[in-house]
């Protein structure tokens, strides 16, 4: 080991190590970042593609083939909330723009609410899965509270803009095997054709403990997760704001009015 | 390989185990152990930044200042270590997403700092360069096993593919919730001690 130095040389040899491990971390980070934000928009267009059961959860596609698909099967609206107003397309390129947040989206604080969700996007997506001109699944990006951390999941709705087609959690951190079962197909499937809202359209959908019969008897439940409590009580908190008025509600209404009308 | 070269290898693999022996690097060892595959990811990431932490410091050690050598030593990792995760999540996004944090925390294991400062400082290049890889592989060993175990046990799976059938699909296997979460790893790594230090008493500490 080297016995005492001069400050100049001390400070000289720190600065240079500085440089040479910056100029490697910095070549690194720009060289590889097209190919992060592609893996990043491809998981999030998997998981949409998953939650319109476009796709299996566990198919062995590309990137590539998950975006090809995405691209020929969704759109991507651009929604004001909490008016519900659509405001146009959305681009590939504008889509990834602003999941990696150098698209700044302007945000609305919103009141306590038991999802403990903050805020709200001025200007929300909604993907929507179109056949022969017809939207056949609204795809609305929802988050909220579980036990440990947040869940960040998309809820498919049919064209009724009332009945459930689909829920999925792309991002959570909940207990494996026990909230963790929010990733199970089994459970994932006991969504389907349950109805979000009451006649009234307050959106009643819950989780509740124990099983809920079949969606045509017990169309507002679903079974809980066991031993996952709070990651049960979280999911419901978290669809029920989303599909309020706070949330996508009036755009759902909208969409309604036009297929009643 | 010289002697020297093999005994700085297999040494802290089997007598002198950064896990089993010393007790280093614990934190990762509970956190990345529940899936096989991430196990063996996060393995690779750290031999790599272990070996080639180990042999820059030792590159530059008769260059550098006695006083900053601890924040150099740390730069040299965590620079490693930021180019590591990068690799990743470019290049294995699904399981960068799994390994989360602990990528990152690699910064923190023990078992880096203790090489670098420990051997790298007083050894040529590339003798601590092979240290550092034996050091990674060491406590691969351990790790492989704890997730091997955790995934049977905890999921029925090996790799993601299911081995036993579970009792929730119709089949036998009632998975053992302990073994998913963090104390399931105490409990394995506790046992694994264990039996190595049957095999081979030298290694029990005097009380």
């Amino acid at each position: 080991m080297s016995g005492k130095r001069s400050a100049g040389y001390t400070l000289f040899f720190a600065i240079a190590v500085c440089g040479v491990c910056s100029i490697l971390v910095s070549v690194a980070a720009v060289t590889l970042k097209e190919q992060q934000q592609a893996n990043f928009l491809g998981n999030l267009q998997r998981n949409v593609l998953i939650a319109a059961e476009l796709l299996e959860s566990d198919e062995p596609v590309d990137t590539r083939e998950v975006t090809e698909r995405f691209a020929k099967r969704v759109k991507v609206q651009r929604v004001a909330l909490p008016t519900g107003e659509t405001l146009g397309e959305l681009t590939e390129k504008q889509l990834e723009q602003r999941l990696t947040g150098e698209m700044k989206v302007e945000e609305r604080p919103v009141a306590d609410n038991e999802a403990k969700v903050l805020a709200v996007p001025e200007e929300s997506i909604v993907y929507q899965v179109v056949e022969q001109g017809r939207v056949t699944l609204f795809i609305l990006p929802v988050e909220g509270q579980g036990l440990w951390g947040r869940l960040y999941g998309f809820l498919a709705l049919k064209a009724d803009a009332r009945t459930i087609a689909g829920l999925v959690f792309y991002e959570h951190k909940e207990t494996p095997g026990l909230g963790g079962e929010v990733d199970n197909p089994k459970w994932r499937a006991k969504w389907k054709d349950r109805r979000a809202f009451d006649g009234r359209f307050e959106p009643v959908i819950e989780v509740i403990k124990g099983n809920a019969g079949p969606p045509e008897r017990d169309p507002h439940r679903v079974d809980g997760l066991s031993g996952a409590t709070m990651t049960s009580r979280g999911v419901t908190a978290l669809l029920r704001f989303w599909l309020s008025d706070q949330g996508y509600g009036n755009y759902l209404k909208q969409h309604r009015v036009k297929r009643d009308a | 390989m010289p002697e020297g070269y093999r005994k700085t290898f297999f040494d802290p693999v089997i007598t002198n185990n950064p896990i089993a022996v010393q007790v280093l690097g614990i934190c990762s060892a509970l956190a990345v152990t529940t899936q096989l595959k991430a196990t063996v990811v996060m393995v690779v990431a750290l031999t790599l930044v272990t070996g080639f932490s180990s042999f820059f410091v030792s590159l530059m050690r008769n260059g550098l200042p006695n006083s900053i050598r601890i924040i150099v030593q740390l730069v040299i990792i965590a620079s490693l270590v930021i180019i590591t995760d990068q690799i990743l999540k470019a290049f294995a996004f699904e399981i960068s997403r799994q390994l989360s944090v602990f990528v990152g925390l690699i910064i923190t294991n023990c078992i880096v700092m203790a090489r670098a400062e420990g051997f790298a400082m007083r050894n040529p290049p590339f003798l601590s360069l092979v240290d550092g890889l034996g050091n990674g592989v060491g406590y691969g060993v351990v790790l492989l096993s704890v997730a091997f175990f955790r995934e049977l046990l905890g999921s029925g799976r090996l790799l993601g593919y299911q081995v036993f059938s579970l009792a929730s699909e119709g089949g036998w296997y009632t998975p053992n919730g302990l073994m998913v979460l963090a104390p399931g790893a105490f409990f394995i790594i506790g046992i694994f001690i264990w039996v190595v230090r049957t095999i081979k008493p030298e290694q029990v500490e005097a009380d």
